[in-house]
């Protein structure tokens, strides 16, 4: 046992618990459906703009691009325009290409010994992390994007599609929605990454593991809403209304879990920008990324450098060329 | 990257974020909670086959449970715990989820079009009313 993960998973048990308790005991259907909501709403505005800005003022001194291929260099030698790009446009299409397929991490490799009495190093090729954290920053984005029917009145077209696509498979009633399990079951993968591959568990945090909990509570808690507990939509969705349009009103009879789903999520949110998660907003920030390697072409000034008193040799002869004449030193101007 | 790109993306991530808000506003209808009308038989009937808010949030199992009844085990009777019985049916036969609920405009689809529920359901079952 180690408190690395156990810390993090007791205090999500205390968080369900807290808003399972508070709604069910205490009655605190308003502290935990209204306030908690918009508290954290702001904050997670607030602090991810303070952060940003606050990785905005700090200096680039040097242009560090990563350069995963070819520069720019001799005509006769095929530059990489995208993975070692010298203009604007490849940097741009390599940043998308970071940012919706995850290009860096598709080169992951892993270091290990050979299973026989050679017991050589060899790196290979590791694709798992890759396809895990694709299908969980995807499933992500269509369960959020899916929970937009409870904000939205008529429901927009767009949404529509989505759920008519990801409940395709058309399994039991009310229909299965692939994103939910996908999540799930990603989130699940991620964390046994950390928990069984020895390497990666060495280097976890409970920073680490509290965000997996978080996700998979969040995930559990919505599955089992939706598949086994069962909760009235409609009462939910005239809550969720309410909070966008600033009139809340808490559901009634819609019960604990739902607003433990709804805590998990705003402390989610509420920690985001403390977290590990900015990497959301970092990735766009990051400088061996979003550079062009085309620093032979164009001086990359850094923001640190003040002026400094500089010495020319022409000053230097300034000053001391009577002693220089006198010692028969060479010397540029006589006079 | 410059600071006005950083700031520019930040601007639009806030506005991103506050969409339900500002699109509710804009684009959205007034908001009203539909209330399902009790019509035909339903209104004199006292009871639905499981209790209100049972129906309300599980009546979704509840069909697949009839649906897997009649297909799998050719059983067409449901005895419900409030000592009625029902014929398991969408829309076939007075005790039926049409046969007592007979406006479905009115009373399943006001719920499924505010939450954007469409049940493929309707690709094969009918519903009574449009065939006359
Ligand atoms: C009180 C509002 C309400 C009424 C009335 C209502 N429904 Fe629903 N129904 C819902 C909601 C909400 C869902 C979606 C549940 C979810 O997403 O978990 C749903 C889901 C369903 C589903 C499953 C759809 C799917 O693809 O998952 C079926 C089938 C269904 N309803 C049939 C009916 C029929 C038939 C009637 C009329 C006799 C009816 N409903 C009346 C609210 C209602
Ligand atoms: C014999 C008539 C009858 C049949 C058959 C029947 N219902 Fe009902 N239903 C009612 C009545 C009456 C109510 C109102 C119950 C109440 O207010 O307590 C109701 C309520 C409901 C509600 C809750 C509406 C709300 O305002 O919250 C839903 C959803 C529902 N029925 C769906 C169905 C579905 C789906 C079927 C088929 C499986 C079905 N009903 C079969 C009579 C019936
Ligand atoms: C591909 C066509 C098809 C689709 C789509 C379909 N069904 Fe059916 N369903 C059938 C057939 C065929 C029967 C058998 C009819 C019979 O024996 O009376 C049936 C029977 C049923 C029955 C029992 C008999 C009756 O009269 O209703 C129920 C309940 C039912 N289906 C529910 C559903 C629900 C709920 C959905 C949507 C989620 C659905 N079905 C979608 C074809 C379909
Ligand atoms: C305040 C914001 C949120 C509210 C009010 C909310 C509410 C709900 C409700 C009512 C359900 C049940 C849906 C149904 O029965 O059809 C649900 C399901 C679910 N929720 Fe949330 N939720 C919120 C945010 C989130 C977030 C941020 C996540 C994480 C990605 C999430 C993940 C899920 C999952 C995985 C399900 C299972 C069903 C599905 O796949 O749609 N929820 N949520």
């Amino acid at each position: 046992m180690n408190q690395k993960y156990l810390i993090p998973l007791i205090t999500v048990f205390v968080l369900f618990l807290a808003a399972y308790v508070g709604v069910e005991g205490a009655k605190l259907e308003w502290f935990f459906g209204i306030v908690v909501p918009y508290v954290s709403l702001i904050a997670f505005l607030v602090f991810f703009v303070l952060k940003v800005l606050g990785w905005a003022k700090s200096a680039v001194p040097f242009k560090i691009p990563t350069t995963c291929g070819q520069q720019k260099s001799l005509p006769w030698i095929k530059q990489n325009k995208i993975d070692n790009p010298d203009t604007t446009g490849g940097v741009v299409i390599r940043m998308l290409l970071e940012i919706f397929l995850f290009r860096s991490l598709f080169r992951n490799t892993k270091a290990a010994f050979a299973r026989n009495d050679k017991n050589r190093l060899s790196y290979s090729w590791e694709i798992f992390l890759w396809v895990g954290a694709l299908a969980f920053h995807y499933a992500f984005l269509t369960v959020l994007l899916r929970h937009m029917r409870f904000f939205m009145t008529p429901v927009p077209s767009c949404i529509k599609w989505l759920e008519w696509a990801d409940g395709i498979v058309q399994l039991g009633l009310p229909g299965l929605f692939l994103s939910g399990v996908v999540l799930l079951a990603a989130a699940l993968f991620l964390l046994a990454r950390r928990l069984f591959d020895q390497k990666v568990n060495y280097i976890s945090l409970a920073s680490d593991y509290f965000p997996l909990f978080l996700i998979i509570a969040i995930a559990g808690t919505g599955i089992a809403m939706r598949y086994f507990t069962k909760v009235d939509i409609v009462g939910i969705k005239s809550f969720t209304m309410g909070l966008i349009t600033l009139h809340p009103v808490p559901p009634e009879g819609v019960g604990g879990l739902f607003y433990a789903h709804v805590f998990l999520v705003s402390v989610l949110f509420a920690y985001f920008p403390a977290s590990k998660l900015m990497h959301m907003g970092g990735i766009f920030l990051s400088p061996t990324r979003n550079m062009a390697n085309d620093t032979r072409a164009q001086r990359h000034i850094n923001p640190w450098n003040y002026d400094v008193d500089t010495h020319t040799y022409e000053h230097y002869e300034d000053h001391f060329r009577d002693k220089m004449i006198e010692a028969g030193l060479p010397v540029d101007k006589k006079e | 990257m410059s600071k006005n790109m950083i700031i520019s993306g930040l601007v639009i991530f806030v506005i991103a974020v506050l969409s339900p808000f500002w699109a509710q506003a804009v684009f959205g209808d007034k908001h009203v909670v539909p209330k399902p009308e009790l019509v035909g038989k339903a209104a004199t009937a006292k009871k639905c086959v499981l209790d209100k808010y049972d129906m309300r949030a599980n009546h979704m199992s509840l069909l697949d449970e009839w649906r897997d009844s009649v297909v799998r085990d050719a059983d067409r009777r449901y005895d419900a715990v409030n000592g009625h019985s029902f014929g398991m049916s969408l829309s076939t036969g007075e005790d039926s989820c049409l046969g007592c609920h007979e406006d479905k405009a009115k009373f399943c689809d006001s719920c499924h079009v505010y939450t954007s529920v469409n049940p493929y359901c309707w690709e094969c079952h009918t519903n009574p009313k449009e065939i006359e």
